[in-house]
């Protein structure tokens, strides 16, 4: 496969802080990897490394088969970037400064005039391109910011949290551009919106102080989760709570409120089955009316706060991920 | 080549795009005007040369060198745009080289617009050109050595008063290492060569030599070389940020 990101042992200390911490992943091309953790968690530095803002303590990044220590200039032709907050030069307005990166990126008049436009459409900065950057809303200067980053067409893209500080339409947009481009490209997003990971990656990888502890598609991991295959189940009759327990496939019955049971299943922590079906029948024969009866909505979130909540939940999945990787690698 | 020209571009535009540039002209000439006029003499003295005018060049560059300077790397920093300055597909030292010398041919504007001073003193008399014109030159490369210095010390930090603070102490040295002040602190004891070796680190030494008229090979490659060093120094700490 063509790998267009390859990431290497990377490490990154400052001082006796290990920000990451042996972090290895590679991504082909038509690949969104969404980059999940909370604050702090390494995902910013982990980019800026990759882009050549920073020199690793250890390891190596490849980007477009160029080695980013060695061939620095040749790695970052292959990149757009979008740092952390969208930094821009606040006293150019759009267009100029459009026209300076186009400058630096060595672009020819017709190629720039037709990414301009294509850009300028795309993210929608007609309005505000002649007016000083630090005159716009966030909105529009991560917008700028965004132009900037996909101006040269670039097969590689780095966005630190592309739709931070947008309004939800703003944010639709930029995740529609993003899949818009996938096709063709390397893209890694770093988010803390979950939904996101769901809406546009093609697989999430979550970091938490500095490791990958979780790599998969959203959907493995979402299997994850400790809900994964639950069922709701909401009914007024006696002895509910103990006939789902005796069901072989359930592990335990919880009592939400009222007559609301959730009925978790057996299996390991990836590979709940699915238990609707017993449910069901056992319901009829029972001859029970639920007045709800579904299966829990899989949610990210559930994993992200599981896995980053507690260390010793962390390190098994890290084990268990790592084998994960190995195998999608091979 | 064709980044740096880029960076350069921007960088300049930038100064004009912002009331730094009027600002920094408008004080410039001024205090030419002021040092030239009243502390310089230059009636009094009645001869028809710019001596008074360029005498004071050091030490309004002391000050007003490491203002321009200061935000070079610093405000960057502060703000960010390092970042994406420094992902861009160029190198390290095209953007120490474009950032310098926008910087530096946005003083010798300055510098350039002290012309009705020339103008004058040729209507009043029949002043030397070669040496007004020996004297741009030398002052041209002096404001460029003290750029170099401050944006070195720029990209140290990304406090820019710390920066200014800072180029003006460095400055400072480099200015009065050959002035009386302190070669006579060395002449008491110390044998020539090393009162020579320190006079020959000033600014005032060369600038002196060159304000006479002579432009002698060892001034230019003087400032050059100084210049070069501390760009070079300039990005060194560049890229040691990078790792650090």
């Amino acid at each position: 496969m063509d790998w267009m990101i390859e990431v290497d042992g990377l490490v990154k200390t400052f001082g006796h802080l290990r920000a990451v911490d042996g972090v290895s992943f590679k991504v082909p091309k038509g690949q969104v990897l969404g980059f999940l953790g909370p604050n702090g968690a390494g995902k910013s530095t982990t980019m800026k490394m990759i882009t050549g803002f920073m020199a690793p303590t250890a390891g190596s990044v490849r980007v477009a088969g160029f080695d980013v220590d060695t061939h620095p200039i040749a790695a970052k032709a292959q990149i757009g970037y979008l740092p952390e907050g969208a930094p821009a030069y606040p006293d150019m307005t759009p267009i100029s400064f459009l026209n300076f990166i186009a400058d630096v990126r060595g672009m020819d008049a017709a190629t720039r005039a037709e990414r301009l436009d294509y850009v300028i459409a795309n993210v929608h900065l007609e309005a505000v391109l002649e007016q000083p950057i630090e005159t716009l809303s966030k909105g529009f200067k991560r917008r700028v910011g965004l132009a900037q980053a996909i101006l040269h067409n670039p097969p590689v893209l780095i966005l630190d949290e592309p739709t931070d500080g947008l309004d939800p339409n703003q944010k639709h947009e930029v995740r529609s551009l993003i899949a818009d481009m996938a096709k063709d490209k390397a893209i890694i997003i770093s988010t803390h919106i979950l939904e996101e990971v769901d809406a546009i990656c093609s697989r999430a990888m979550i970091i938490n102080n500095g490791r990958v502890v979780a790599d998969g598609t959203p959907g493995e991991l979402e299997s994850q989760s400790p809900l994964f295959n639950a069922v709701l189940i909401d009914c007024q009759n006696d002895g509910v709570a103990d006939a789902l327990t005796a069901l072989s496939n359930v592990e335990r019955v919880e009592q939400m409120e009222g007559s609301l049971y959730r009925v978790y299943p057996k299996g390991s922590p990836n590979g709940k089955q699915s238990i609707i079906a017993e449910v069901a029948d056992l319901a009829s024969r029972q001859n029970w009316s639920p007045s709800q009866l579904t299966v829990e909505a899989p949610r990210l979130d559930e994993v992200f706060r599981s896995i980053t909540g507690a260390a010793a939940v962390t390190d098994a999945i890290a084990s268990e991920t790592s084998d994960m990787t190995h195998g999608e690698a091979a | 080549m064709a980044t740096t020209l880029a960076i350069f571009r921007r960088e300049l535009r930038g100064y004009f795009s912002t009331p730094l540039a009027y600002v920094f002209i408008v004080i410039f000439l001024f205090l030419t005007g002021i040092f030239t006029f009243y502390m310089g003499s230059f009636f009094v003295r009645a001869q028809a040369d710019l001596k008074p005018f360029f005498n004071f060049h050091p030490w309004l560059y002391l000050f007003l060198v490491p203002a321009i300077a200061m935000r070079l790397w610093a405000e960057e920093r502060k703000s960010g745009s390092i970042e994406l300055l420094l992902t861009l597909p160029l190198s390290t030292w095209s953007t120490v080289v474009g950032k310098f010398l926008a910087a530096w041919v946005f003083i010798i504007i300055a510098l350039g617009l002290t012309f009705p001073m020339w103008i004058t003193v040729s209507y009043l008399g029949q002043p030397d050109h070669g040496v007004i014109i020996a004297s741009y030159l030398g002052s041209m490369l002096m404001a460029g050595g003290y750029l170099a210095i401050g944006a070195c010390i720029s990209a140290a930090t990304k406090n820019q008063v710390i920066a200014f603070v800072i180029s003006v102490v460095v400055c400072f040295l480099f200015t009065v290492a050959g002035a009386p002040v302190v070669l006579d602190f060395f002449a008491a004891w110390a044998p020539q060569s090393l009162l020579d070796a320190v006079a020959s680190f000033s600014f005032l030494t060369h600038f002196n030599a060159i304000q006479n008229g002579v432009i002698d090979v060892r001034d230019l490659v003087y400032f050059l070389s100084l210049i070069l060093f501390w760009l070079f120094a300039n990005l060194l700490i560049v890229d040691m940020k990078k790792a650090s």
